[in-house]
C-alpha cells in the first residue's frame, strides 16, 4: 500500500513538467523541492532523534559555498605567505565535496550534542550558523563576502559514450532536483528501518533505557548528524549550481525557519512529512503572491506556523493517517492506543 | 592605552542594556522555561515606542522611556495570555517553534506598518561629547548607562525584596511547591514574561536613539540575550548582569583589536565555548534546573 503511494506520488511529480510550462511555477518547484531535500536531512535529526538544529541552514550553506568554490577555483592567501590556489573542478566533483564537508561539520556538530541537549543545542547550533554566516561574509578573499559567488557553473553530467550534458535548462534541473531528493528520501527511509533506526528512535522515546540495553548514544546522534548535515550539503549544491549566484544572505535564519516548517507542519518523525509540508509552504508564497504584500505574507507564514501547532502538533501526514487508519478498522482496532493515549492525558 | 580605556567606556555604555536584555530573558527562561524567541522583537518594539512617542507624537524623550517600559510590558502579558497559557505543559520544543512563529508575524508587522528605512530619534542631549582626559562618550549615552543602571537596580529590588519576588524565586526552585504553598503558579508567568520584555523593551528604548531603528534590529539583540544567559547561567540575575559587561567587553575588544567585522560573532563564540567547557554558565553555585 505504501509502495504503491510512493510510486504514485513520484510518477505524479515527475509528470508535472508535461503539463506545467510556467517557468516562473517551475522555479518555484525546483527551489521548493530543493529545500524539501534540506527538511528530510532536518526531519532525520528532528523526527528521529529529537533534536531541534535551529542552525541546519549552515550545512546547506557550507555544501553550497563548497561546491561554488570547488567549481569556480579561488587564490588566497593563508598566514605564514603561503597561498593556496586551487584551479576550478567539474560541478559535479564539487556535490561530492559539499556532501564530505557538510558531513564533516555535522560531525562536530553532533559531538556537541552528546554535551548538550534541548534549549542549549538549539542556541549552539544556531551560533554555529550565525559564525559561520560571518565567516562567509568577512572572508572576502574567499568567498567575495557581500559581493557573491557569481556565475557558478551549471552541473555537467558525464555520459558514457554521449559526451557530456549540461543541466542548464530548468527542466533538467527539475528532474536532477527529483532524482536526488528521491534518492535522499530512499536512503532515510532505509536507515530509519534499520537497527541505527531503531537505536534513534529508542533514544528519543527514553534515553536511559536505550542506554541501558545498549545503545551507544555518541555514536548514534553523531552518525544521525553527519548524515543529516551531508544531505543538507548535497542539497546547498543543487542550490549553487541552480541559482548559480552565492552570498552570505543564504545563511538566514529565515531559511532555517523555513525548513523547520515544512517539517512540523507535514509531520516529524514521518518520511513523507517533510514532502507534504515543504510542497504546502514551498508554494505557499506563490499562491499568496497575487493577493497579499511580501510583509503580509510573513505575518500569513508566523500565523500558519502556530496555528499548526496548536491546532495539529503532531503535523499533517501523521493526523490524516491516524484518521485513515480509524476509518479502516473502526474504533476496536485503535482501543489500545486510544487508552495509552487518555492515559497520557490525564498524566500531564 | 587611550583606546583601551576608550574601549572600557564603551563595554560599561552597552554593557548596562545588554544586562537588562539578559535579566529579562534570564527570568523568562529560568522561570518558565520558555526559550523566548520574541524577546528581540521586544526589544525592536521599545525602540519603535520611542519613535513614536518621540517624533511622531513629539512629546518629550524622557517621557517615552517610561511609555516603552510600559508598552513592553503589556504586549508580553498579551503574548503570554494568548500564545503560552493554552500550551502550558506542551514540550519545549513546541512553545519555542510558536515563540518563532509570532517573532516572524510581529517582525513583518513592524516592516509592513513602518517599512524597512531606518529611523532615528532627536535626543535633547548636546552633540558635543562629554571629555575626560584621553576619553569621550556622549551625554546621551551616560543618560543610557544611568538609566539601565537604575533599572537594573529596581529589578534586583523587586526580585529579592518583594512578595511578587519572593513568589518567583520560589516558582523558579519547584513550581509544584510553590503551587501547592499557595503561589498562583499562572499569575507568576504571566508577571514574569511581561517583566521580562519590558526590560526587553527598555534596553531596546534606551539604544534605539544611540544607534538607528530598523524591523531587524531585535534579531540580533536576542541572540546576544542568549549569550548573556548562557554565560551568566539560568535565572541568575547576578550572573546575566556580569554576563552583559563580559559580553560587551568582548566585542569591544574584539572589533577593537580583531576585526570589526567579527563584532557581532563574539557572542556567537561565547556561546559555543561556554556550552562546550561549563554548560552550567560561569557563576553556577549548584546544579540548576532545566
Amino acid at each position: 500500500m505504501r509502495i504503491v503511494v510512493t510510486i504514485l506520488a513520484v510518477a505524479a511529480l515527475a509528470s508535472v513538467p508535461l503539463w506545467l510550462r510556467d517557468p516562473y511555477l517551475l522555479n518555484a518547484l525546483i527551489t521548493t523541492g530543493i529545500f524539501i531535500i534540506g527538511a528530510m536531512s532536518l526531519n532525520l535529526l528532528l523526527g528521529f532523534t529529537g533534536q531541534l538544529s535551529l542552525g541546519h541552514i549552515a550545512f546547506f550553506g557550507i555544501g553550497a559555498y563548497v561546491s561554488a568554490l570547488t567549481s569556480l577555483g579561488f587564490d588566497i592567501g593563508l598566514p605564514g605567505g603561503v597561498r593556496l590556489v586551487h584551479e576550478p573542478w567539474p560541478p559535479i566533483v564539487g556535490l561530492v565535496f559539499a556532501i564530505l564537508i557538510a558531513g564533516l561539520c555535522g560531525y562536530f556538530v553532533g559531538l556537541l550534542s552528546f554535551r548538550v541537549r534541548g534549549a542549549y543545542f538549539v542556541i549552539v547550533t544556531i551560533s554555529f550558523a550565525e559564525v559561520v554566516r560571518l565567516v562567509a561574509l568577512n572572508w572576502v578573499e574567499l568567498t567575495q563576502g557581500p559581493l557573491a559567488l557569481t556565475n557558478i557553473p551549471s552541473i555537467v553530467l558525464p555520459l558514457s559514450g554521449f559526451g557530456e550534458l549540461t543541466l542548464r535548462t530548468k527542466l533538467q534541473n527539475y528532474y536532477l532536483v527529483l532524482v536526488v531528493a528521491l534518492v535522499a528520501y530512499l536512503l532515510i527511509a532505509r536507515l530509519v528501518h534499520s537497527h541505527f533506526g531503531r537505536a534513534m528512535r529508542g533514544l528519543m522515546e527514553n534515553e536511559t533505557l536505550a542506554v541501558s540495553v545498549g545503545i551507544d548514544v555518541t555514536k548514534t546522534l553523531t552518525l544521525a548528524a553527519v548524515i543529516s548535515a551531508a544531505i543538507a550539503g548535497a542539497a546547498g549544491s543543487l542550490y549553487a549550481h541552480y541559482i548559480r549566484i552565492i552570498d552570505p544572505e543564504v545563511f538566514a535564519f529565515i531559511n532555517t525557519v523555513t525548513m523547520v516548517i515544512m517539517v512540523i507542519s507535514g509531520g516529524k518523525g514521518s518520511l513523507a512529512g517533510p514532502v507534504v509540508g515543504g510542497l504546502i509552504f514551498g508554494l505557499l508564497p506563490v499562491a499568496l503572491r497575487p493577493i497579499m504584500a511580501p510583509e503580509a505574507q510573513w505575518i500569513a507564514y508566523g500565523g500558519v506556523l502556530m496555528a499548526i501547532l496548536f491546532v495539529l502538533p503532531r503535523g499533517i501526514v501523521p493526523s490524516l493517517a491516524q484518521r485513515l487508519v480509524r476509518r479502516r478498522s473502526g474504533t476496536a482496532a485503535l482501543a489500545p492506543v486510544a487508552l495509552a493515549e487518555t492515559a497520557a492525558k490525564e498524566q500531564a | 592605552m587611550s583606546e583601551f580605556l576608550q574601549h572600557l567606556v564603551n563595554m560599561l555604555v552597552l554593557g548596562g542594556t545588554y544586562a537588562l536584555l539578559g535579566i529579562g530573558l534570564t527570568l523568562i527562561f529560568g522561570i518558565m522555561n520558555v526559550v523566548n524567541f520574541t524577546h528581540g522583537v521586544l526589544y525592536t518594539f521599545g525602540a519603535y515606542v520611542m519613535f513614536i512617542v518621540v517624533q511622531q507624537l513629539g512629546l518629550n524623550f524622557f517621557l517615552a522611556l517610561p511609555v516603552a517600559v510600559l508598552a513592553g510590558w503589556l504586549l508580553g502579558a498579551a503574548i503570554e495570555l494568548t500564545l503560552l497559557r493554552p500550551l502550558r505543559g506542551s514540550d519545549i520544543d513546541t512553545t519555542m517553534l510558536v515563540m518563532i512563529g509570532a517573532w516572524i508575524a510581529m517582525q513583518s508587522g513592524t516592516l509592513w506598518i513602518w517599512g524597512g528605512v531606518a529611523k532615528s530619534v532627536t535626543t535633547p542631549f548636546p552633540e558635543s561629547p562629554l571629555v575626560l582626559g584621553p576619553v569621550s562618550v556622549s551625554w546621551l549615552r551616560l543618560f543610557v548607562l544611568a538609566a539601565a543602571a537604575l533599572l537594573i537596580v529596581v529589578t534586583y529590588l523587586l526580585i529579592n525584596k518583594t512578595s511578587l519576588g519572593r513568589a518567583m524565586r520560589a516558582t523558579f526552585q519547584d513550581h509544584d511547591t510553590a503551587s501547592l504553598m499557595g503561589v498562583n503558579v499562572d499569575m507568576i508567568y504571566t508577571s514574569t514574561f511581561a517583566i521580562g520584555s519590558s526590560l526587553a523593551a527598555a534596553a531596546g528604548a534606551l539604544l534605539g536613539p544611540v544607534y538607528v531603528i530598523f524591523p531587524q534590529m531585535g534579531d540580533l539583540a536576542a541572540v546576544k540575550a542568549f549569550a548573556i544567559v548562557i554565560l551568566g547561567g539560568l535565572g541568575n540575575i547576578t550572573g546575566a548582569v556580569i554576563g552583559g559587561f563580559i559580553l560587551a567587553l568582548a566585542e569591544e575588544l574584539g572589533a577593537g583589536y580583531v576585526s570589526s567585522g567579527y563584532r557581532d560573532a563574539m557572542g556567537f563564540l561565547i556561546i559555543i565555548a561556554v556550552l562546550i567547557f561549563k554548560p552550567t554558565g560561569l557563576f553556577a553555585r549548584a546544579e540548576r534546573v532545566g
